[in-house]
């Protein structure tokens, strides 16, 4: 996408800190990278372990594996939380973020590396402070919160009276500030360290989508806090009373800050994934991305119309029916911006060269799947349609779709892209192609039958149902075992990779990777572009002379 | 290796301790704010150790003030995590300062430190934007709400005319307003001492940042003295309260944020106060001074909107 010249050929000194200083005391945005990916495997294994139990529970009608319906719930709620705070952003933003915005956009590393490790040290805390709460008094039924990813009072406040919720609070606080710091930082970084002659028209677009992403967290995260905070002190006897009705306050007010930052917190997980899906298919078809600047400015609009949106998740709260169409309506405009992307990936491939790698595979699945769950976000956008459709499995569905096969799937296409830069190592083919295809199958045979279900009427957040929705239910846990399977083998792909250590060289995937990383080292020196590159041609005209 | 001379102005920082310190003191001060407000265990006589150190705080101080209930130490875990807390915010802003001296924040740095301050004061800015929303919309809507709660509102038709039906609010034109006037008046005496630094007049320079810390300091007493006097008038309902009313909640919430915000700035300037007096802050060369003043015209302007809707418009009736 970008032409370089006086690329950064030369070795120099690699001399790295002893191992704890270089772990534990790490100002080094790569070594942070490492440290974001591994926490958010770990993570990933821990909420995959809850839904994982979750669906084994519902193969069949009855009560099989937990105690009571609050334990139940408990998993519900901690699966979501889990898998969004400690999974899909770590991996995504600050993962992937931490290694490769810095090298993209040709700066030797983060603007503040200090408050770059700040950023990832408070997650372990707030994790923690998850964890810890599965063993504290939640409600009467017993220990954990079991109210939902969404935490809406009163079952937060007084439905919820023990320890346990108000160690989640501090949990996602020091999470939500830990995503605050790290948006300042990539914010910072990429409007102040761009290397010469990269003006933001010729930034590769992973820069461009964690750019709009930071700011999205940078301006929906503080509203969090702000309600956070307004749950803990509800939550004090003689305390205050936002949530409680008898006082004058509105627990439908929870939903509204909720959801203002809810929504776009729903932006920051896909986005990233959008930037690296762009860079794979562009490599792969061995063309530029297709409408570089309406992929850019897409990622902006999807940004800006995402803060404008949130009540499209409240549709049944008794909202006043204008309302109801103005949100309609404005949720409808996000399906613009996501089309152009859609159809500029396309129009990448089109006529391209197009070699199905590995990474490939994940990114051609990741469009596919992720206009399913489009398609199925177009149709809960309509409020008289949601209305029948809310909280049942159909939205489940949906933002599976998206989610756990959307931003996911954009997870594992990094992470096989970038897998031989981060590490200097190739991973075996045939152990990555059977990762690939057993997730993929399992994941849809785990989520697609769960249409049906919603669309019979399957509510979600129920640990018991009727036989008739035996049969879908029964095909959906087995998707679960097939999605485990494919857990295997990448953690198999991950062991024999690092046995037998394949290095690989700079650039392995030859000419259609044209982002700064690939001109460096695999993996990259410990401090990368001493001498910073310049980057001097118009890189359409760069690409159209390339491609003749 | 061959060595490779560093030909850029940015600043790579050696590993430090203070990040990893950071995320241990959150967890101690996360634990010490369970603790304190909602106790890990209950108090049933069986274990005195883990009851003292584990059982809820809060019920002891208000016990306290009616002269009865057991000892607890639950504060002990938050006042740790707040000097665990102070002391790497200590450490890492001596480094910060140190390197800043050392010549390390070149233009460019200087830029990115910049940069990443508005980013900062965007985010409070948010923040803020959380308690205005549930301010206005406790204050706006109250009708509708009175008439879907009638069975929860003890006193529904009242809500129907006032967001705090009995509750008269602080009279705006006694300690509010004198606040309004020492935080604009500490604004200008900021501006002194930034000017005076510029222009080479430490000596104003330290008077002007001296007032500003005084009369930021002066602010939150008087906002003490006001809650105090709220805090007795309490039982009363005639006061705002923050468990008596939603607008009692946003009342005390909101200003009790920007008060601390108010409490952050000052601190803030009091250290560039302090490097000022040992000789710090370059006139050509002090954005330490520049961003605490950015944050303490902030925390003015947030107080102006509180001034303005949460104490004038609530009096006179929304």
């Amino acid at each position: 996408m970008v032409a370089i010249s006086g690329n950064d050929t030369g070795s120099y000194g690699d001399d790295k800190p002893s191992f704890f200083a270089r772990w534990f005391y790490s100002t080094n945005h790569k070594d942070i990278g490492t440290l974001y990916l591994i926490f958010g495997i770990i993570s990933g294994l821990i909420g995959g372990f809850l839904s994982f139990m979750m669906r084994m529970e519902l193969g069949e009608p009855g009560i099989q594996f937990f105690t009571n319906e609050h334990q139940y719930l408990v998993f519900v709620s901690m699966h979501g939380l889990i898998m969004i705070f400690f999974m899909v952003m770590p991996a995504l933003i600050g993962g992937f973020g931490n290694w490769f915005v810095p090298i993209m956009i040709g700066a030797p590393d983060m603007a503040f590396p200090r408050m770059n490790n700040l950023s990832f040290w408070l997650l372990p805390t707030a994790l923690i402070c998850l964890l810890v709460s599965f063993v504290l008094p939640g409600s009467a039924s017993g220990d954990g919160f079991g109210g939902g990813w969404v935490m809406y009072p009163p079952l937060s406040t007084s439905g919820s009276p023990g320890p346990a919720f108000d160690f989640i609070i501090i949990g996602l606080l020091a999470a939500g500030f830990s995503s605050i710091f790290g948006a300042i930082n990539f914010i910072t970084t990429i409007l102040n360290m761009r290397a010469p002659g990269m003006t933001m028209h010729k930034m590769p677009l992973f820069a461009w989508s964690v750019l709009v992403t930071a700011f999205l967290l940078l301006l929906a995260l503080p509203v969090l806090a702000a309600a956070l905070f307004m749950l803990f002190t509800d939550r004090i006897d003689g305390g205050t009373g936002f949530f409680d009705p008898a006082r004058g306050g509105d627990p439908q007010m929870f939903q509204h800050l909720f959801w203002f930052f809810g929504h776009p917190e729903v932006y920051i997980m896909i986005l990233p994934a959008f930037g690296i899906i762009s860079h794979i298919v562009s490599t792969f078809s061995k063309k530029p991305i297709f409408g570089y600047l309406g992929m850019a400015y897409a990622m902006v609009a999807i940004g800006v119309v995402g803060f404008v949106v949130w009540a499209h998740h409240m549709y049944t709260i008794g909202m006043d029916v204008n309302l109801k169409a103005y949100f309609l309506a404005a949720t409808l405009v996000i399906a613009v911006p996501t089309g152009v992307k859609i159809f500029s990936w396309l129009a990448t491939m089109w006529g391209g060269s197009i070699r199905y790698t590995i990474p490939m595979q994940w990114a051609l699945a990741f469009i596919f799947l992720f206009v399913i769950g489009g398609v199925t976000g177009v149709v809960l956008a309509n409020a008289g349609v949601d209305t029948a459709l809310h909280d049942t499995y159909y939205v489940v569905a949906h933002f599976h779709y998206v989610l756990s096969m959307g931003a996911v799937f954009g997870i594992f296409a990094g992470f096989y892209y970038w897998f031989g830069k981060m590490f200097g190592i190739m991973y075996n083919k045939f152990l990555a192609a059977a990762h690939f295809w057993l997730f993929f199958i399992g994941v849809n045979v785990i989520f697609f039958p769960q249409h049906f279900l919603g669309m019979n009427g399957m509510p979600r957040r129920y640990v018991d149902y009727p036989a008739d929705f035996e049969l879908w239910n029964h095909v959906s846990t087995m998707g679960a075992m097939i999605t485990l399977l494919g857990v295997v083998f990448f953690f198999l792909m991950l062991i024999e990779a690092f046995i037998v250590r394949r290095k690989v060289g700079d650039n392995y995937w030859g000419e259609g990777a044209t982002t700064l990383e690939w001109t460096l080292s695999s993996p990259p020196p410990y401090h990368q572009f001493n001498t910073l590159p310049r980057i001097d041609e118009d890189p359409t005209e760069h690409d159209a002379d390339k491609m003749h | 290796m061959a060595g490779h001379a560093v030909e850029h102005d940015y600043h790579l920082i050696p590993p430090s301790p203070w990040p990893l310190l950071s995320g241990l003191a959150a967890l101690v001060w996360g634990t010490g704010m369970v603790v304190f407000f909602a106790g890990l265990v209950q108090r049933t006589g069986d274990n005195n150790m883990m009851e003292f150190f584990f059982s809820k705080g809060l019920d002891t101080w208000s016990s306290t003030l009616t002269g009865d209930g057991s000892v607890s130490g639950g504060w002990i875990i938050l006042l740790i995590g707040c000097l665990f807390a102070s002391f790497v915010m200590y450490g890492w802003w001596r480094d910060v300062a140190r390197e800043s001296a050392a010549g390390d924040h070149t233009p460019v740095v200087d830029i990115g430190l910049r940069y990443g301050m508005i980013m900062f004061i965007m985010q409070e800015a948010m923040f803020f934007v959380g308690w205005f929303w549930i301010f206005f919309e406790t204050s706006l809507f109250h009708k509708f709400r009175a008439s879907w709660n009638t069975d929860v509102l003890p006193n529904a038709a009242d809500y129907a005319t006032n967001i705090a039906p009995g509750v008269t609010s602080v009279n705006a034109w006694h300690l509010p307003l004198m606040n309004t006037l020492i935080l604009l008046l500490s604004g200008t005496t900021v501006t002194w001492a930034h000017h005076a630094l510029i222009h080479g007049d430490r000596k104003g320079a330290k008077w002007g940042l001296f007032l500003t810390c005084l009369l930021g300091f002066i602010f939150i007493g008087i906002q003490g003295l006001e809650y105090a006097e709220l805090f007795h008038e309490r039982g009363e309902g005639v006061a705002p309260w923050l468990a008596n009313t939603a607008y009692g909640s946003a009342f005390f919430l909101a200003t009790g944020f920007h008060g601390l915000h108010v409490l952050i700035g000052a601190i803030f300037l009091l250290v560039c106060w302090g490097r000022l007096m040992k000789g710090g802050l370059r006139s050509d060369k002090h954005f330490g001074l520049e961003a605490a003043a950015w944050y303490w015209h902030f925390v003015d302007v947030v107080w102006l909107f509180l001034f303005a809707f949460v104490y004038i418009v609530f009096a006179t009736g929304p």
